[in-house]
């Protein structure tokens, strides 16, 4: 039972026709995306669905998603919510590592660590393309990104009472 | 300046509807191309501009565009939104604000080159620009601009957005080739290269979404107006991404060859404090870092004169540092970016930024070593030329330039 197909067979439709027939797996992307869209997370299920839509095998589909760091697999663990600040050169000369090790205090976990109540989990990343607005994050979760740019310690600690409130937060 | 032509959003604000943007004159050039115009007609013109790529290389774009062979087809049209490099931010403030003149672009070079086809290949961080992207392709599909028979004519053109998932290694033009196919993001051995053998092994141009968006006014407005910007080596206008040490940082839209003084002093206010500006790094992480004396900042910004006095421009993402920085640190910064980015493919870049960022690591402590510093010249040297793909060797131009010209920051007396 593919279940990726299933649940959202008109969407992987929509993406499978932008490519060549004859290259079905370039929709692997797209598809790990689809696959994440709920969860946050990527399972072994949905690596052999997407293996059976591309025509890849399960531990090709596994090594896209391993290459790509906006991927997550299922037993990566993390919270629902991740909190990606950018600490690269030309933001660091803003003030973000300070930034980061702040808020990171006021939340009592270090970078890459997840809050005690397992919904967010706070990463220090690469370059995201808007150093003239650093302190900058993006927060992936719920299938999207969302930018926050110019941040302050108290601006992203409002940011994580706002995901705490968010109602499928809860489960 | 007296008119934006690229961030047209600064004198329009609501340049990115559709309606608003063929009220100013949007879609036109694409408009006369099709009706009036040769697909060699459209090359002819970008050739004559002297038009340059925007993405770093700074390669001509009319030249590429003449690479594709005749008898192999389908042609492809790729934009490289992967903008990954740090220091840049120029074509997320287009994506988000002026898509339509860049969608145009990329329609005009589909025309040019007479593909029926594009990609648009965004970085996995412009999630929110991809939808907003993608409903903009809708509208035009809407309007007649895409789809089959565009505008009443026998010409069939599609565009379709792909998302990548956080892989600085894709702005790599065959890396991205290999990400929209499905695979790991690695350089491909040239050659063959993408013109002849590109996207699904056709051939294929791969152009930077900054340079696109300059092709509409040259279609619209002639290829003598747009040299009359810039300077002779370098036509037009560019969008300088400025950042680091200074008060105003942003994006800059100013014709080449306007000076690195002007750049941070008028339009960014100079540095916090107004502290000494000890470096200029004119291409983002990628730059050979250059001692920010009386002639660099007077070194008019356009590609034959930054190469003059040992730099690069590349995509002209000018990172300012003052005088509180230590170098060693920066060099540590920049190595580790390189080290979490290098694909693995190759192992001078796969090693050499594994060594370096553990060298500079130290160095960037508090008792820096002269024997230190002379192996990491040593490992960044032995990478250079080695390198599978252009990436690799950017890894090393911080780490050289900076042991020559700041001895005293790696503890070399």
């Amino acid at each position: 039972m593919n279940l990726l197909l299933q649940q959202s067979s008109a969407e992987v439709e929509q993406i499978l026709v932008r490519y060549p027939a004859e290259h079905r797996r370039a929709a692997v992307m797209p598809l790990l995306f689809l696959a994440q869209r709920t969860t946050g997370r990527i399972d072994s299920q949905a690596l052999a669905d997407i293996a059976e839509i591309t025509g890849l095998s399960t531990t090709d589909v596994a090594s896209i998603m391993g290459f790509y760091t906006l991927f997550h697999a299922e037993e990566d663990g993390g919270g629902r919510f991740r909190i990606q600040v950018c600490t690269d050169m030309p933001c660091a000369l803003r003030g973000a590592r300070q930034f980061l090790a702040a808020f990171c205090e006021a939340l009592g976990i270090q970078p890459g660590q997840t809050t005690p109540d397992g919904l967010i989990t706070v990463e220090e990343v690469k370059c995201l393309a808007a150093c003239d607005h650093a302190p900058f994050l993006q927060v992936q979760g719920d299938g999207e990104l969302v930018d926050y740019p110019d941040q302050t310690v108290e601006s992203a600690l409002a940011l994580v009472e706002t995901l705490r409130q968010k109602p499928w937060a809860r489960y | 300046m007296t008119e934006y032509l690229l961030l047209r959003h600064r004198d329009i604000p609501a340049i990115d509807q559709l309606a608003v943007y063929r009220e100013n004159g949007g879609f036109a050039a694409f408009e006369k191309a099709l009706k009036q115009l040769q697909p060699g007609d459209v090359l002819t013109a970008v050739k004559a501009s002297g038009l340059r790529g925007r993405g770093g290389a700074g390669f001509p774009t009319g030249t590429k565009w003449s690479f594709l062979p005749e008898t192999i087809w389908p042609h492809y049209v790729v934009a490289n939104a992967d903008e990954s490099e740090p220091g840049t931010f120029k074509d997320r403030e287009i994506l988000e604000r002026n898509p339509f003149q860049f969608l145009e672009g990329l329609m005009l070079a589909c025309f040019a080159v007479q593909a029926r086809v594009g990609y648009v290949y965004l970085r996995g961080e412009f999630w929110p620009l991809t939808q907003k992207l993608n409903r903009c392709i809708l509208e035009l599909e809407q309007a007649g601009l895409l789809g089959d028979h565009v505008l009443g004519t026998d010409v069939s053109l599609r565009i379709y957005t792909h998302l990548g998932a956080g892989a600085y290694i894709c702005g790599e033009e065959t890396a991205l080739l290999e990400s929209i196919e499905g695979k790991l993001g690695q350089p491909r051995l040239r050659p063959p290269f993408p013109a002849v053998s590109g996207l699904f092994a056709r051939p294929t141009v791969i152009n930077n979404v900054e340079t696109l968006t300059n092709v509409p006014l040259i279609i619209a407005r002639g290829a003598d107006w747009f040299r009359t910007l810039g300077t002779e080596d370098s036509p037009g206008v560019k969008i300088f991404s400025l950042s680091g040490c200074v008060n105003h940082p942003g994006n800059y839209e100013l014709p080449f060859g306007t000076t690195f003084r002007t750049l941070i002093e008028q339009y960014g206010g100079g540095t916090p404090d107004g502290r000494a500006i000890k470096a200029i790094m004119p291409a983002g992480a990628s730059s050979t870092i250059l001692v920010a004396d009386a002639q660099t900042l007077d070194t008019p910004m356009d590609y034959k004169s930054v190469a003059a006095i040992g730099g690069q421009l590349g995509s002209a993402s000018v990172i300012v540092v003052d005088d509180s920085v230590n170098m060693a640190d920066l060099v540590n910064q920049t190595v580790h970016f390189f080290k979490h980015e290098s694909c693995g493919k190759c192992t001078p870049c796969r090693e050499g930024t594994y060594w370096m960022a553990h060298i500079t690591a130290r160095l960037a402590g508090d008792q820096p070593d002269a024997q230190d510093a002379a192996l990491l010249g040593s490992v960044a040297r032995q990478m250079q030329n080695k390198c599978l793909c252009a990436l690799g060797e950017f890894s090393t131009m911080a780490v050289v330039s900076a042991l020559e010209k700041f001895p005293q920051d790696f503890g070399i007396s």
